[in-house]
């Protein structure tokens, strides 16, 4: 990869953007946790797939049941 | 109205995971306007640096795309919450909407991604990097990323309130797409994409506008929040006629696809002809409501009565009374699940297409089945009364404020102006334009509430309303989700807006 390559100047435009970065230090540190409290915490301890774990990979039996039968009673 | 729902389910899932939802939504509507409102901002204070290469221009940029930054970085990743939320709390509904709901999401995911995290990089590393002319069209190009995302999101929106290019498989009991274009191109997308963005527009140079005042109510950066004023003012100004135009587009798909919802809108419970539009109560602009929702004086509008016992349209078309509607989705879920039963039991093929014709025959009110008083069918009219003239009632205080704004920041009229600046006016202006900041979100919150509240009981109009589309879920467990999400997100709209105000504070240099 050449200096002046393509390529070169793109590494180098986020290498040297995110090392000079100072507000945008905090920034991304607050993405971080929010990604992890969003993917790591939340999707994993309180927002299951529903179906996957009710329908036993047979949904659309599962979703008619609940609409022809459970919630049309 | 919950007590006379079919109801196998407990009543507090639907409300709780209602709450949950639009506590998500909601919140996630801080970001994204302000988002799109301040592209437009950045995109003109840069394009005047490009233009006249002075140092100044290229200072205002910067500070106003670290404002952006910010709110950007803040508001990154909150929509995906509300994903998860479909495949928790609604989860029927999530396999209802089929493929149609998650084409576009999927779209917007990739332009998301792709657009804004290429274009941002080149905004803020690239001043050194790349000539002025790429720099100015990443920054441009990064605000047509964030609103193309908002088109696709609201295409998935538009669809649920007027479902169109589907077609429902009995077999996979998904809707499926016919037509890409039908979804992406619907009209009731256009007008709500037009609607929104404009709106967004307003809240970006509101905020513009409130940051200028509080500099000069510090008497501090007089070069930039005068001419930031300017910029501001002027888009304020012009996004807000625009969201009225837009608006009165938007209200006549509602009056023809969403009648109901109109009736909300007004508390009119019995329509006609040359109806008039309420101020407030007892005070009325008369033949106004027919004009916004039919372009004609004279047109006509039917209300919540008239809905739920049926009417007749001008142009001679029958509307079934409710009840009809009710009995006829009935008709459409007994079709439904004699189809299945029939192709579970290898039934002849006579028998099989006799079911699926009865079930096309019935299909446009399916989700009518699931009502059980016709009452259930109208949203709650005192939230709608009121978020609609809440919203109409600060657009137009906006119209007034920027014009007032943009004809002081210019100095005109000068006999007005001859003595004064309007950098130097007494402090509680400056307070006025900064209390408006609020108010721009409250405008944007409450068009939102007609928008969604509006369209009550219906997750998909007439094909699913809540209490079918909910997961069979404890009521206790998302009510913890709730009050954690409360918890999560107040947090951080504190932690943004510290950053915020702290970035504000310090100005341009720094």
């Amino acid at each position: 990869m050449g200096k002046g390559s393509f390529l070169h100047r793109v590494f180098d435009l986020y290498y040297e953007g995110f090392r000079d970065m100072r507000l945008g230090k905090t920034l991304w540190a607050i993405i971080l946790i929010k990604l992890f409290i969003i993917f790591a915490i939340l999707k994993v301890f309180f927002f299951p797939n529903f179906l996957k774990a009710h329908a036993e990979g047979d949904e659309a039996s599962y979703v008619a049941e609940q609409l022809l039968e459970v919630r049309s009673e | 109205m919950l007590q006379n729902l079919i109801l196998n389910i407990d009543a507090g899932t639907i409300d709780w995971s209602r709450a949950q939802f639009a506590l998500t939504a909601i919140y996630h509507w801080l970001f994204v306007p302000l988002t799109l409102g301040l592209a437009v901002i950045m995109g003109i204070v840069e394009t005047i640096y490009y233009r006249t290469k002075e140092q100044f221009w290229k200072d205002a940029a910067i500070f106003w795309q670290k404002l952006f930054g910010i709110n950007f970085a803040m508001g990154v990743a909150t929509g995906i919450i509300l994903e998860f939320e479909f495949g928790t709390n609604w989860s029927n509904y999530s396999w209802f909407v089929g493929d149609i709901f998650g084409a576009p999401l999927a779209v917007e995911g990739i332009v998301a991604f792709f657009m804004e995290s290429t274009f941002v990089a080149v905004m803020y590393f690239g001043w050194k990097k790349v000539s002025p002319g790429f720099h100015l069209a990443s920054t441009w190009l990064t605000g047509l990323g964030a609103t193309i995302s908002a088109w696709w999101i609201l295409v998935a929106n538009a669809w649920m309130q007027y479902p169109v290019g589907c077609a429902f498989n009995p077999d996979t009991m998904r809707n499926e797409m016919v037509s890409f274009a039908e979804v992406a191109l619907s009209p009731f997308a256009i007008s709500k994409f037009c609607h929104t963005v404009t709106s967004a527009w307003i809240i970006g140079a509101v905020f513009c506008v409130g940051v200028c005042s509080y500099y000069m109510l510090k008497r501090r950066e007089p070069r930039l929040s005068i001419e930031s004023m300017k910029i501001g003012a002027a888009v304020g100004l012009v996004a807000a006629l625009l969201a009225a135009a837009t608006g009165h587009k938007s209200a006549q798909d509602v009056a023809a696809v969403q009648p109901m919802k109109l009736a909300a809108m007004e508390a009119l419970y019995d329509g006609g002809n040359g109806i008039g539009l309420k101020v407030i109560e007892g005070i009325e602009v008369p033949k106004a409501l027919s004009f916004m929702a039919t372009n004609d004086f004279e047109g006509y509008v039917p209300g919540i009565n008239n809905i739920l016992n049926g009417y007749t349209t001008p142009d001679g078309q029958v509307e079934p009374s409710v009840d009809e509607k009710i009995k006829r989705g009935k008709q459409a879920i007994a079709a439904l699940a004699a189809y299945r039963q029939a192709k579970h039991e290898g039934a002849e093929e006579a028998v099989i297409n006799a079911q699926l014709a009865l079930l096309n025959e019935h299909m446009p009110y399916f989700g009518y089945g699931y009502i059980r008083d016709k009452e259930d069918v109208v949203p709650p009219i005192a939230v709608n009364f009121w978020a609609f003239r809440v919203m109409v009632g600060l657009g137009g205080l906006f119209i007034l404020f920027f014009a007032v704004v943009l004809a002081g920041a210019y100095g005109w009229p000068k006999f007005l102006w001859r003595d004064r600046s309007i950098t130097s006016l007494p402090k509680w202006h400056y307070w006025i334009a900064i209390a408006l900041i609020p108010l721009g979100y409250i405008a944007s919150e409450s068009g939102w509430l007609v928008a969604e509240f509006g369209r009550q009981p219906w997750t998909i109009q007439d094909m699913l309303p809540t209490w079918a589309a909910v997961s069979d879920l404890q009521s206790g467990s998302v009510m913890i989700t709730f009050f954690l999400f409360l918890l999560l997100f107040t947090t951080m709209l504190a932690v943004e807006i510290s950053i915020l105000l702290k970035q504000i504070k310090k100005g341009p240099e720094s």
